[in-house]
């Protein structure tokens, strides 16, 4: 069971790493961060199998800073909206030479 | 039972954020993020995180993926179906970035928990039978790790703060 939440972990990271890189929606560029974060999450309870109540209550941690970069991240989205009418991000140019 | 349950939640989840990548519209990828939470839930409770399991759906799929779309509704996203992928040779980079980086994974991930003794997992169930699925989180959380869970609470109210500060129309 832990080896193949391992995989499940590797896998899932793996595909939000891929999401961040090719897609240019701010919003899905943010749900693919999630993903991320979720991916670790499985390792965590994984390894909790292994080592101890730690993994999981370090989840717990990862989910309050999930839910901070939520709200924050969201925030500057509707900002850059307000500006740009447009959340995809190859119209953010300003800092491009 | 439960490895054929695992690898059916797995292939769920796996597909579900396949999903969330290829989908075209915002609220589809939404919808596919939402299963595949649903899905990582499911093997939360395979892996005896019941509790872990329950907070994932409540605050995860129940409140931060509502927060989300009521930015895409409130943006009103999702009518210009353009394609949005990259092409041509940023594509091909990524694929062999990501790639690399699978493979780095599954070479270190190799019998990583392969022989070691589930210790751990003995120690959760002697737990959750004397203080209950719960307690067996909340005890060590508010004793041992006291100071993180403390700063954490700061980083919400600054993530608060910051939220209403960035989106208000007139900063």
């Amino acid at each position: 069971m832990v080896n193949e939440a391992l995989v499940l972990s590797a896998i899932l990271f793996v595909i939000g790493t891929f999401g961040v890189l090719v897609r240019r929606n701010a919003i899905i560029m943010f749900l693919c961060i999630e993903l991320q974060l979720n991916a670790v999450n499985v390792a965590f309870v994984a390894f909790s199998n292994l080592f101890g109540i730690e993994g999981q209550i370090f989840v717990f941690f990862v989910m309050t800073v999930a839910a901070a970069e939520a709200a924050v991240g969201l925030a500057i989205i509707i900002s850059i909206f307000r500006h740009y009418e447009t959340v995809d991000v190859n119209n953010f140019n300003l800092l491009k030479w | 039972m439960v490895t054929v349950l695992f690898y059916v939640f797995a292939t769920l989840a796996i597909g579900a954020s396949i999903g969330v990548v290829v989908a075209r519209s915002p609220i589809g990828s939404l919808l596919f993020m939402v299963t595949a939470l649903g899905a990582i839930a499911a093997t939360f409770v395979l892996m005896e995180a019941h509790f872990l399991a329950a907070v994932q759906i409540i605050v995860y799929a129940g409140a931060i993926m509502v927060l989300f779309l009521f930015v895409i509704m409130l943006l009103n996203l999702g009518h210009d179906y353009e394609r949005d992928l990259k092409g041509g040779g940023f594509a091909v980079l990524s694929f062999a970035v990501v790639g690399g980086m699978a493979g780095l994974l599954a070479r270190q991930l190799q019998g990583a928990g392969g022989d070691a003794p589930a210790l751990g997992a003995q120690q959760i169930q002697a737990a959750v039978a004397e203080y209950g699925a719960v307690g067996a989180i909340a005890r060590p959380l508010y004793t041992t790790y006291v100071v993180p869970f403390e700063i954490t609470g700061i980083l919400l109210l600054v993530a608060i703060v910051g939220a209403v500060v960035l989106a208000k129309r007139d900063v």
